[in-house]
This record gives C-alpha cells, structure tokens and sequence, in this order.
C-alpha cells in the first residue's frame, strides 16, 4: 500500500482547504521559478523519464505527447488545454481535484505552459461542475492576485494566461478533437485524425490536450523527481492513481492508490467491501462504463494497472471501479449504460449513432427475456460492425462493455432468452422478418 | 441523440440585460480576436439564466447578432448539448442521474418519487407550476451515488425520504441545504478511512 507521505492529493478529502495559502503549506508553489529555470528539455525528460501515463483513459504516454509539439513557435501561437470534462459513469476523481486541489492543477498548467510554449490555456469543464468551475476560478483568480498567473508568472518569465471553457452537457465533448470543437463554439463532433491537435488543434494551431488529473501530478513528480515516481508501480504503469469505487460496495469512495494495486484489495480494503460480502459479487467494471465487465474470478487475482486490465481483456480507462453485486441484475444494468451510449452518440458516423441505438433496444429486449436465441450472436455480431467503423473512440467505447457482457454472462442471456425463431421448425418460410405477413391472409 | 423539442410559445424580443452585456463582452474578452464565436456556449448559458432557465429563439437570433455568426450556427449548438433548455422547465429543476453507478444504489427510487410528489411525467410542471423532473445522464458524482442536481447544486448520498423532504421544503419556500445528505463533505469514505489520516484531525 502507498503510504501516506508520497500521495501526491494530500487534501483529496478537503481535510485542509483548497485556498492559496493552505496549497502553499502542502508544497504548492514553492520552486515553480526553479523547475521552470531548468529549461524545457529538462522537464519533458523527467517527466518521460517518470514514465506518467495519461489519466484520461487512453493512458498515452504524457512526456511523449508533450514533445509532438514544434520545438520553435512559428507564425501560429501555441495552447494548452485541459480536460476536465468528466462524463465517464463511475469516474469523479477530477471533480475532488477541481475543487480541493485546484492550485495543483493551476500550477501544473504554467509548468505544462512553459515546456510547450504555450502563453494560454482552456480549461474546458463540463456544464453540470458548475460550482466546482467556479472555486477553480476563485483559485486562479487568486493566483493572478499573487503574481503567480499573468506577465510575470510566479517569477519564471512566463506570460499565461488561464480560462475557463464551460461545457453544456455532453459526453462526447470528452474526445479531445470534439473537445476543440466545442471550444470553437461549434457543435462537439469529434474531428478526424491525422492532423493531430499537436499540430493542427484549437484554431489550426499546435495544442496539447492533457486530462486534470495528468496535468495536476505533474508539479509533484518534477519536484520529487522522476526516478521517485517510477519507483511506484511497475515499469510502463508508474506512480499513483485516484481509483473512484462506486456500486454495490459498503462504503464507497475516492482513493489515491499505487499503480497495480490488487482489486480486491481496493474494494475490501477502502470500500468496506461488497454488499452482502465477497461472494456476493457479480462482476466490476474496472475502468469507467467504456470498459468491459470482469467476472468474478478474475477480480480475484487482476491488479488495476493499464497493462495488467488490457491482459484481462478489458482496460484501466478513468479507473472508476463500478461495482455490481448479485442483487442486481447485470442484463439491465448494461442496457442502462447502452442506453446511455445511445442518448450520447454525437450523430456524426452511421454506425454509432444507430448501432447505439440497436445494442439498447436489443438489450432491453434481453433483460425482459423477449428477445430470441439467435439474437444473442446478433447483438455480438452488431457490436463488431461499429467497434472500429466509426471517426473517434466512442464506437469502441460503447460496444465494448457489451462484448464483456456477451462474453461473460452468455449463459444467463439465453437462459432468459430461450425462446427459439420459429424459422427452425418450420424451414420452408424463407425469412424470418417476412414471418407476420405469412400469418396475414391476403398478404 | 437525444431528441430536443423547441416551444410552441416564444416570446417575441430577446435582449442581455446591461450586467449580462458587459459579462457578456468580458468572456469574448477570453478568446483571440476573429474567434468570438468560441463564447456562443457561454452567451446561451446566460441567455437561459435571465430568461428562467430556458432559451427562447429570439435569444439565439440575438446572440447570432451579437456574436457575428450565421443563426443556424447558433440553433445548432443549442440543439446539440443537452444542458440548453427549449422550452419552460420549472424554477426549481430536479436532474436525477439514473446511469449504471446510480441506479445500483436506488436511483430510480428517486425518480418515482419526483413521479409522486412533482409530476407524472418528466419535462412538466407540477401542479404549483414552480418544479420540474428530469432523468438526465451521468452527472459526474458516481461515488456519492444516488445523486441528482437542482438547478446548480448537487445533492448527493439521497435516499426516497430524503428527497421527499427536500420536495416539501421547496414547496414550502425554502432552499435545502445542498451537498451530502449522510454528513460526509468530500468523497472520502464514510466510516473506515484508511489513507491521509494524519490530516483529519489537522
């Protein structure tokens, strides 16, 4: 377990305050002018060399990505934006950092700023965090107030300047090509890739897009070093991570925790443990709605890192653990979270928008126990033509958590869906969906 | 996609108030010259607040003025995100969240209460016209789940009963208290805290 003077979120529970001089007592602020004093390279090596995973879901490499952008500022200016538009079901560990943590962030951004030569930098937050946008603005107007924003920033020479982008109220906006759209002011449709936002973003103009979470550790792993962060965790999954644990579980909560932490160990240790104990425990969602269900055997053994979740056939994604006991019943509960795809899909691919649709209706048809045998490879074989037929990730998003029911709980779906097409008795009728005109008399 | 259905009754003009203008010009302020295009969400938000909470298509036709753009461009971006409102929802607006994490903990609980206690059906007023229901989707506080929002604030950790206190304090006039309704101020967990414990008695 990670003890408790290397977590990086010492205030995750509001124990101090968020205000500037309550940060400054935890350590925030206190060498911005040395870090940045080291020079670019030197920050986007360290962070490289800490081996930081982005926190948003896709887990790409976050020194990397820095360093897509151009090296020189040419005739077009450079952004920095973040993502704080967390819709994710089962993810609020950027909401506690918005509010609690808020100058980690505002730090994180001028040292982000600085090693990609961005003067300006969006925060886009979902509509709904609405009065947690509005403490990140009180801190941030507190950072100006203190020198630490502006002309001068904290002393490194550094012009930034630091906005709030509001959001309205979609999912989608969460994609960060669609989240430079939204940005513009335009409906938010992911765009397509190639060009990437590091070279053609936000205005046409070279833009790095990192998660909250990302973006907030990374003022503690310059000031620690590199070396300490990689330290934790094992190789290629480092450092620590906010794991949201929600569900069927006693006592559910946000928790900053090493890489690689056993699963179980999360829910019986932090979480009090499942409703109705351990055996009572259908199966968990390890990374935010988009990611395939575990059973329980698996949550056994699995540790919660990226590569370990992706050896499970599932992911880590936002690392909000839902967890589903059985009490519930697990049919309905993915015909809720695809109907949730279906009221988010931004309408822009064929696929998503009426597959999304397709997936609810079929599963909501199953959870009844109304739909037919066959339908069940139906579903599966559906799932398959939109995952990786669609502009941005949402088609992968949105078919996976059905593939991980289909694959798991198959038995229990025809076991409620026994019912066979009549096709099979009777051969002779050609097509199935022909079958109520066959019953007409003049048809 | 959701389906967005705009009001038969509008209203006739539409025009910012002289703070909302100078909020107004102040956020396109925040955004490079030529781009002010980028303010349209924040202008409709505004829109909706001094018009209780919904947007009229006068206001977009204003703000597609206002901000230099075609008013299909406006139209479209209010019909995409599902936080602008098109036609009248109650002064006090109850969003419950009944997505996956939610409804394991009884969200849809709540929704039967709202069905009780303010309307039947969702989108409509209740009988003193001052509150409307809502089912939305993930509203983001999936660890202090069974949740909903009333107008800007969460009210977290609900349960049938609480709800239905809140209901009746609106009703009589007052504003609940927002945040968690089981004491807890943060998403910390409730009894057995194993982490940061130095830190609580600071």
């Amino acid at each position: 377990m990670l003890e408790d003077k290397d977590r990086i979120f010492q205030n995750l529970y509001n124990d101090f305050g968020a205000d500037l001089t309550s940060a400054k007592q935890r350590g925030d602020w206190q060498d911005t002018k040395e870090i940045c004093g080291k020079g670019r390279e030197w920050i986007i090596n360290e962070i490289k060399a800490s081996e930081l995973r982005g926190r948003g879901g896709a887990g790409f490499p976050t020194g990397l990505k820095w360093s897509f952008a151009p090296k020189e500022v040419g005739s077009r200016p450079h952004y920095l934006v973040i993502n704080a538009d967390e819709s994710e079901p089962g993810t609020c560990k950027d909401r506690d950092i918005l509010r609690f943590e808020p100058h980690k962030l505002i730090e994180g951004c001028l040292i982000t700023s600085y090693a990609v030569n961005a003067h300006k930098c969006y925060i886009y937050i979902r509509g709904e965090y609405f009065n947690e946008g509005q403490k990140l603005q009180t801190a941030i107007d507190e950072a100006y107030k203190d020198g630490l924003l502006g002309k001068n920033s904290a002393g490194t020479d550094w012009e930034l300047d630091i906005y709030i982008h509001y959001g309205a109220g979609a999912y989608i906006c969460g994609e960060e090509t669609a989240l430079l759209e939204s940005i513009e002011g335009k409906k938010g449709q992911p765009r397509l890739k190639p060009p990437f936002p590091a070279l053609i973003g936000l205005y046409g103009c070279p833009t790095i897009i990192n998660n909250v979470e990302t973006i907030s550790v990374v003022p503690t792993i310059l000031r620690r070093g590199g070396k300490w962060f990689s330290s934790l965790g094992r190789p290629k999954n480092t450092g620590s991570k906010i794991y949201c644990i929600s569900g069927n579980v006693n006592n559910p909560c946000n928790v900053e925790e090493e890489m690689g932490i056993p699963l179980k160990e999360l829910i019986e240790k932090h979480a009090g443990g499942v409703i109705g104990g351990w055996d009572n425990l259908k199966a968990v969602i390890p990374g935010g709605s988009s990611m395939p269900l575990l059973p329980k055997e698996t949550c056994e053994t699995i540790k919660m890192d990226f590569d370990a979740c992706v050896e499970n056939k599932t992911g880590l994604g936002t690392a909000g653990i839902v967890v589903i006991n059985k009490d519930q019943d697990i049919i309905k509960c993915m015909a809720r979270i695809a109907r949730f795809y279906k009221h988010e899909s931004c309408g822009q691919c064929t696929p998503c928008r009426e597959g999304s649709g397709w997936m609810w209706r079929m599963l909501e048809r199953m959870a009844k126990g109304e739909a037919t045998r066959d339908e069940v490879d139906m579903l599966l074989d559906v799932t398959k033509q939109i995952e990786g037929h669609t502009i941005c990730a949402f088609g992968e998003g949105s078919s996976w958590p059905v593939q991980g029911l289909i694959r798991n709980f198959k038995d229990e779906i025809i076991e409620r869906n026994k019912f066979d097409p009549i096709v099979k008795k009777q051969k002779d009728i050609p097509y199935l969906v022909d079958q109520h005109l066959l019953e007409k008399e003049n048809a | 996609m959701a389906i967005k259905k705009i009001s038969k009754v509008q209203p006739e003009k539409f025009e910012f108030s002289k703070k909302n203008k100078e909020t107004a010009d102040s956020i396109i302020k925040n955004y490079p010259s030529g781009k002010q295009q980028s303010a349209v969400m924040a202008l409709l938000y505004l829109a909706q607040k001094q018009n209780d909470n919904w947007i009229p298509l006068s206001a977009m036709k204003y703000i597609a003025k206002y901000l230099d753009m075609p008013y299909i461009k406006v139209y479209e971006v209010a019909t995409f995100y599902s936080m602008y409102n098109l036609t009248p929802v109650g002064k006090y607006f109850f969003q419950v969240c009944t997505t996956t994490p939610c409804m394991l903990r009884g969200a849809y609980n709540l929704v039967d209460v709202c069905k009780r206690k303010i309307s039947e059906e969702e989108n409509r007023l209740s009988v003193d016209g001052k509150t409307s229901w809502l089912e939305v989707e993930c509203l983001g506080a999936c660890v202090n789940a069974p949740m909903l929002q009333l107008n800007e604030d969460y009210y977290e950790d609900l349960d049938p009963t609480k709800l239905e206190q809140i209901i009746d304090k609106i009703s009589n006039g007052e504003v609940p208290q927002p945040g968690s309704y089981r004491g807890r101020l943060s998403s910390e967990p409730e009894n057995t805290r194993k982490t940061l414990i130095g830190n609580k008695n600071a």
